[in-house]
């Protein structure tokens, strides 16, 4: 009558892709989280209607912008688990919480990466901010380091808060302080990346190095960790 | 650890919501095969029973175990054996039946043959297959639902309200298929308030009264 426990990389493999189904199937995220990540970039470039100004924030606004979007997908990726309550269902199969863990941040990091392409599209054409070839480079790494930072901690945080009461304004206070480091780390980066500021692209490799530590960090803690806050 | 033939041992088991003592000091043993039937009226308990027995509820005071496995220590362990279906069907609205098949077949290590007997079974035909299941009828939900209990193959069904929202025809097909499980030697535990329906299919019943188990004898 019993079946064996599935491995976590097919775990993780079966989440990411129902993850990603889901939502190319919604269509939520084109269709409401983009123009909303889009808006929050025109209202910065209202707000700060100076392109000196503009020019020199344009890092930090780029990312402040991944960062709002990231805590709506966040939300969003564990209300498709609540919403028929699937997240006990999944509990109960008894599979390893790692793989649980490993699938949702995939997903969450290809998420994140769509985003961050259009933000800074955007920034190029709303800041006029420029992009050398080498600050491409130094820009996709950053991306995806940061990404790996944030899906982590929101795939920590989101399944911790799924189950508790009043999740929508628990994650963004969980999450923000935690992802402060990535943050900053990004943003240097970018400052670099974009050249603003005086700021060469040899000063951003090291803040590549400490985006992949902090990755490495929060993508391991939160596999050890994800099982035992989100099970109870 | 309780002994080779039974599939669940309660003793003065307490499990709190909040502080709110939901099962207190319950007791109750259930041997391997049977199918027990859980009644009582609406807060009385009966989930929280189901709920811990599926190792969702964390165990405040006294001892449970649920086919051997200490829930207090090897809570992943029994897990694997255990097959539930609570008030929600588990299903991810967006996805077509079909879909959410092969995701729980994947997840739980079923074969495409095994997820399409299933869905047959549970008369999940083509089309009802790929229509997504936020458009779908509460019986028919529950159906697919169904289907993907039965690919779990678990030694211990937890139903809570397995009837709810079915058709005639949904309802004596799910009380074939308990049947059947039970015979091939399943262990069945149903919270029901349609206790005439239920309590055919049942061996023994039990009733939980203020989060105590209280024995109500044999079907």
């Amino acid at each position: 009558m019993k079946r064996h426990s599935t491995s976590t990389w097919t775990v993780a493999r079966t989440i990411a892709s129902k993850d990603l189904r889901i939502e190319w199937r919604s269509k939520v995220l084109v269709n409401q989280v983009l123009p909303f990540a889009a808006i929050v970039m025109v209202l910065f470039a209202f707000a700060l209607d100076n392109d000196g100004i503009l020019q020199r924030v344009a890092p930090g606004l780029v990312w402040l912008a991944v960062l709002f979007t990231s805590l709506i997908i966040v939300q969003r990726t564990f209300a498709i688990e609540s919403a028929d309550n699937a997240l006990d269902a999944i509990k109960v199969a008894g599979v390893p919480s790692a793989g649980v863990f490993i699938g949702k941040s995939v997903a969450l990091v290809a998420q994140l990466l769509l985003f961050e392409c259009v933000l800074v599209l955007l920034a190029l054409v709303l800041y006029q901010v420029h992009l050398s070839w080498g600050g491409v480079v130094l820009l996709v790494t950053v991306s995806v380091l940061a990404n790996i930072g944030l899906a982590a901690m929101g795939a920590l945080y989101g399944g911790l808060g799924a189950a508790a009461k009043g999740r929508e304004t628990l994650l963004p206070l969980l999450l923000l302080p935690a992802v402060a480091p990535v943050l900053i780390g990004a943003t240097r980066a970018t400052e670099s990346a974009f050249g603003v500021g005086g700021a060469s692209l040899g000063e951003g490799w090291p803040w590549v190095a400490l985006l992949a530590v902090f990755g490495a960090l929060f993508g391991f803690g939160g596999t050890l960790a994800f099982g035992v806050l989100t099970e109870e | 650890m309780s002994s080779g033939d039974e599939a669940v041992r309660l003793r003065n088991a307490v499990v709190l919501l909040g502080s709110f003592p939901a099962l207190a000091e319950a007791s109750l043993v259930v041997e391997r095969g049977e199918i027990v039937l859980i009644s009582g009226a609406n807060g009385a308990g009966k989930t929280t029973l189901l709920r811990l027995c599926a190792g969702l509820l964390p165990l405040a005071r006294g001892e449970a175990s649920v086919l051997g496995f200490n829930l207090a220590t090897q809570r992943k362990e029994a897990q694997l054996h255990v097959g539930m279906l609570g008030h929600a069907n588990g299903l991810y609205l967006d996805l077509t039946a079909q879909e959410n098949l092969q995701f729980w077949g994947s997840i739980v290590g079923a074969s495409s043959r095994e997820m399409a007997l299933s869905a047959q079974r549970m008369g999940l035909h083509s089309r009802l297959l790929n229509t997504p299941v936020a458009k779908m009828s509460a019986g028919q939900r529950r159906r697919t639902a169904l289907a993907i209990l039965v690919i779990r193959r678990a030694s211990l069904w937890l139903l809570d309200e397995p009837h709810a929202g079915l058709d005639a025809a949904g309802r004596d097909e799910i009380d074939i298929i308990l049947r059947e499980a039970a015979t091939a030697g399943a262990t069945i535990i149903v919270a029901s308030h349609e206790l005439e329906r239920a309590g055919a299919l049942a061996t023994r019943r039990i009733e939980v009264v203020g989060g105590a188990v209280v024995e109500r004898g044999v079907q």
